[in-house]
């Protein structure tokens, strides 16, 4: 029998990988080009709107829409690259806040519009719910199910981060934005499909989330505050920065309410302020 | 001092006018409610409610036209509720102030109400205090400790010996807590124990790993409608905490239509009260839901929309009793002690507090060859709030 | 480079030349009492831009002038509103005085966190002040027995003011009130940036390491702006909470701190006017647009935010100055 720590630990290492797959791509994108990007939990609840159009009204599985949510995202999300963003790479961060946050008032507005406002519930496969009685602790399928994406995704990224062309190019562009483009390193494009990248991945997340928080047309402000503090803390353009931000934030979430119920508000709060103090940058952040 | 002389003077014009556009024929009902933001889908259902009662009705009472105007609150903002009910009353000059989703903006149109003399419905809003807070104020809804303590007082007459209760950090929470914790001990319940969770709560399992641990017979939940009940529900489940191998006892968002389809097998078995179930089988209920489903693309009605159609019935028929005539002390006379039969059931106005009186609905998640229903499984009749019956402090 | 040079003006001829008033801004101001002889109906909403107005003003000073972008400035506002509807129950119901104790007591609170808020910069800086509203949001929650928690503070009870002037339905007494008020600050907040202060604060913004080297004390500038931006955040908290006799958890939250922020950088940020236009658009837009359209009025509020980063870089005040400055050029 393993003390209840270990199921503290596992349901918050879970939670932790949801903020992570939504938080990772603006991370990303942010240590970049330092594009400040308040819509990216819109691209997420993209992602959630397809999953439950094509498992409602084309009787889809749900693991067939996960590729669909991650796909349709990044594709909206190179549109708005295209045409809103890229012009103001060279502006202000006021301004690009601005921008952001009048994108996500419009992807509210359209959600509701076109979606309603209620919650879009999804109903999983049979096997996908419930949970495994391992040595005491109940080990939720569907928690399981997650962290193991999220590992094939995080070993994905980091590998073409490390190990690819593509990868080198963008470690490169992260370190010094001029040296890269003038070692002939298209910036911009690698930028377009970084963000791609990170939006689809952000929409990934919208999809996997619903089950765990619920989908409706707020879903692009109420998990923005999450993601931010994931963001920061992790520290700027890293993945493993981010992973670790995640896990922390997921953990101490679910450990203080189950420990000190009393401070269930508070805690992840105090967790960032605490972080950002010892470590303005971030556990990884280096400027 | 000139400039606030003058003042005075517009402010006598615009009164002038205001008593000169009663004439026209039209009745106006202000209606406020967040139609925006995280609350717009209970708004929405209540909006329903609202037309469904006047597409059945006509719009004519008493050879008068009732005109709706909606204004948007957009959330939890009292400043705003009350500059909207300000504007309402000298801007459109409404006749009736109607709507209020939510505690804090109805408390704020209350003082509108009585400081302009206006007729004022809640159709939502939940806690016991606010028709304290204007003479010309009544309700339609529910108060949360009414259903709560009814829903106490009968689990432990089922024999249930002990709960934990596990309510949301928030006055409603606080509210729900205490109305269920006087009525089950009143019958001879035990509370193992209560945890308030936080409000802004995307993952439940800490708490409800916390509940396992406790191993009660029973559990008392009060989360906020939206997104939180499949939550909830999905982590009991994952914790083998499923209604089947516990009793989970909870208000009825616990058990609305998007958490019960969202459990699946899991939400069978979930206990939860409330003052409206769309299951309830009454010719006039049926007819309610039928509309409904028309009107909102197959959504079913629930507590929200039955809160607005009752309002406007509340409305109709007190213009109908003073024959079309506006006067707020009027109106309130005429709401009190009124009695109706509504698509929830029977319901009246208390007389002497001006809030609703009605019975509370005991239902129960049943799996119908393979079909989740929330049937009612008991009633309370005549339940008033506790607060205001001086059950509860 | 120097901007003085560029007029070809000694320092104190700058100053001077600055504050010197323009006829734009003598209409401005002289158009502000209208809405009391032919828009009475819309005094309410008038005294609640008024009111957003000062607390962008008060942003702007720290956003637009010291740099430091806040996500968490309703904080102050919050506790503005909470420290003088606490007053009004527990004390005394005098407006003034009420007012007094909010700045007073936003400014304490202020002037504590101005120590952390002074040491960071970027990010860091902006999650800190995030964090901090968000913080005080859960503990004004959890504080019921205080703040009535999400039901609302109840038993505000406000006198007339002046000992005359009834809080009439309409709202003369409350946008008078609210007007002066905002008046008299931003008459303040005028002769600060410029000041010799206000310059040394927007050579923060510029460059936070350099100053000290010139002998401006960056953090202790960055304390004293802060401070008193939080002054007039509580001010306009107080405000909000006497003229309409309510406070609850709203005035604290996260979406009132983005707002505005939004509210600033839409009128345009670091222009002292910035956030009054940007309240007075931002408001009047939503009053005629959920008006309209109650349940999606934000699609539209979203579309005139795009609008304006698209067409008028730097808010509304940056792009049509660029524009003047274009067309002058001519």
């Amino acid at each position: 029998m393993l003390p209840p720590v270990f199921g503290v630990l596992f349901d918050g290492i879970a939670y932790g990988m949801l903020l992570f797959l939504m938080s990772v791509g603006l991370s990303v994108t942010l240590g970049l080009m330092n594009f400040v990007n308040l819509a990216h939990c819109a691209f997420a609840m993209v992602g959630g709107y397809v999953a439950v159009l094509l498992i409602r009204n084309f009787g889809w599985p749900f693991f067939g829409t996960l590729p669909m949510a991650f796909l349709v995202a990044a594709v909206v999300s190179i549109l708005f690259e295209r045409v809103l963003y890229r012009p103001l790479y060279r502006r202000s961060d006021l301004d690009q806040v601005l921008l952001t946050i009048g994108i996500t008032f419009v992807s509210v507005a359209a959600a509701a519009y076109f979606f309603g406002t209620q919650q879009q519930p999804i109903e999983l496969p049979n096997y996908m719910r419930g949970s495994y009685h391992v040595m005491g602790l109940d080990i939720g399928v569907y928690r399981l199910f997650l962290i193991a994406v999220s590992a094939v995704i995080t070993i994905l990224l980091i590998g073409t981060i490390e190990l690819t062309r593509f990868g080198a190019q963008v470690r490169a562009a992260v370190d010094n934005q001029r040296m890269a483009s003038g070692l002939g390193i298209n910036v911009e494009r690698t930028f377009a499909i970084t963000f791609a990248l990170g939006s689809g991945l952000a929409g990934l997340g919208g999809a996997l989330a619903i089950e765990i928080v619920g989908l409706d047309p707020n879903f692009a402000f109420t998990y923005l505050i999450y993601v931010l503090i994931v963001v920061a803390v992790g520290g700027l353009g890293s993945i493993a920065g981010s992973l670790a931000a995640a896990v922390l934030i997921g953990v101490s979430d679910i450990a203080g309410k189950y420990y000190v119920p009393q401070l269930g508000a508070f805690l992840i709060y105090l967790v960032m302020l605490a972080v950002l103090m010892w470590r303005p940058t971030g556990l990884a952040g280096r400027r | 001092m000139k400039r606030f002389g003058l003042a005075s003077a517009a402010l006598l014009a615009a009164c002038l006018l205001s008593g000169a556009s009663h004439a026209a024929g039209a009745i106006k009902v202000g209606v406020v409610m967040p139609y925006s933001g995280q609350f717009a889908d209970l708004a929405k259902q209540m909006d329903n409610g609202i037309k469904i009662y006047m597409q059945q009705h006509g719009d004519k009472v008493a050879d008068k036209t009732i005109e709706i105007i909606r204004k948007d609150v957009g959330g939890i903002d009292p400043p705003t509720a009350k500059r909207l009910a300000q504007e309402l009353v000298v801007r459109d000059q409404v006749d009736i102030l109607a709507g209020w989703l939510l505690t804090p903006n109805a408390i704020a149109g209350c003082s509108v109400s009585a400081e302009a003399k206006k007729f004022m419905v809640i159709m939502n809003a939940a806690t016991s205090i606010i028709t304290d807070k204007s003479p010309y104020c009544t309700r339609t809804s529910f108060t949360l400790p009414m259903i709560t303590m009814a829903l106490g007082q009968w689990a432990a007459k089922q024999g249930i010996k002990n709960d934990y209760t596990m309510t949301a950090d928030y006055a409603p929470g606080h509210d729900a807590e205490e109305g269920f914790i006087d009525g089950f001990k009143e019958a001879g319940g035990e509370i193992v124990g209560s945890v308030r969770m936080a409000v802004k709560n995307p993952d439940f399992s800490a708490y409800v790993q916390r509940a396992k641990d406790l191993n009660p017979q029973s559990i008392f939940v009060f989360i906020p409608g939206g997104s939180q009940p499949a939550a909830f529900g999905k982590a009991l489940a994952e914790r083998g905490m499923s209604a089947q191998a516990i009793k989970v006892l909870g208000t009825q968002e616990l058990a609305d239509d998007a958490a019960i389809k969202s459990m699946g097998n899991d939400a069978v078995g979930i206990i939860t009260a409330g003052n409206y179930n769309y299951n309830y089988d009454s010719a006039m209920n049926k007819e309610f839901v039928a509309a409904y489903r028309s009107i909102s693309g197959d959504e079913n009605p629930d507590f929200g929309a039955v809160g607005g159609y009752d309002g406007m019935h509340l409305i109709y028929t007190a213009l109908r009793k003073t024959d079309g005539k506006t006067d707020a002390q009027e109106l309130i006379a005429a709401a009190k002690g009124m009695k109706w039969e509504s698509p929830r059931g029977p319901m009246m106005i208390d007389p002497t507090t001006r809030d609703v009186v009605q019975t509370i609905y005991i239902s129960k998640v049943e799996d119908r060859g393979g079909k989740h229903l929330n049937a009612v499984i008991d009633s309370i009749p005549d339940v008033h709030d506790p607060v205001h019956a001086g059950q509860m402090k | 480079m120097p901007v003085t040079a560029q007029m070809g003006l000694e320092p104190v001829g700058y100053l001077k030349a600055q504050t010197r008033w323009g006829a734009a801004e003598t209409l401005f101001w002289l158009a502000t009492p209208l809405p009391f002889y032919f828009l009475p109906a819309y005094l309410q909403l008038a005294s609640q831009i008024a009111i957003t107005a000062l607390f962008a003003l008060s942003l702007d000073l720290i956003v637009g002038y010291a740099g430091i972008v806040s996500l968490g400035h309703a904080a102050f506002f919050g506790t503005g509103a909470y420290a003088a509807g606490l007053f009004s129950k527990f004390v005394w119901g005098e407006p003034l005085t009420g007012l007094i104790v909010g700045a007073m007591v936003s400014s304490l609170v202020g002037y504590a966190t101005s120590f952390i808020i002074a040491r960071f910069r970027h990010l860091a800086l902006i999650m800190l002040t995030l964090g901090f509203g968000l913080l005080l949001g859960a503990a004004a929650n959890s504080a019921s027995w205080l703040t009535g928690g999400s039901d609302g503070l109840q038993g505000v009870n406000i006198w007339p003011l002046l000992g005359r002037f009834n809080w009439d339905v309409y709202g003369y007494t409350a946008y008078g009130y609210s007007l002066v008020v905002l008046f008299v600050l931003f008459l303040f907040a005028r002769r600060l940036i410029h000041s010799p202060f206000g310059l040394a604060l927007r050579g923060i913004r510029e460059n936070f390491l350099r100053m000290p080297a010139i002998g401006a004390p960056s953090r202790a500038h960055i304390r004293t702006a802060y401070t008193i931006s939080a002054a007039m955040a509580g001010v306009a908290g107080a405000l909000i909470a006497q003229t309409t006799q309510t406070v609850a958890l709203d005035s604290l939250g996260f979406e009132r701190s983005a707002e505005i922020l939004i509210m600033v950088v839409l009128g345009g940020a670091g222009r002292l006017y910035g956030g009054l236009i940007g309240a007075l658009v931002f408001m009047i837009a939503r009053d005629q647009f959920s008006g309209i359209e109650p349940e999606h009025w934000y699609f539209w509020i979203g579309v005139l935010l795009v609008a304006v980063v698209v067409f008028l870089p730097n808010g509304i005040l940056g792009g049509l100055s660029r524009f003047v400055a274009h067309w002058r050029a001519k």
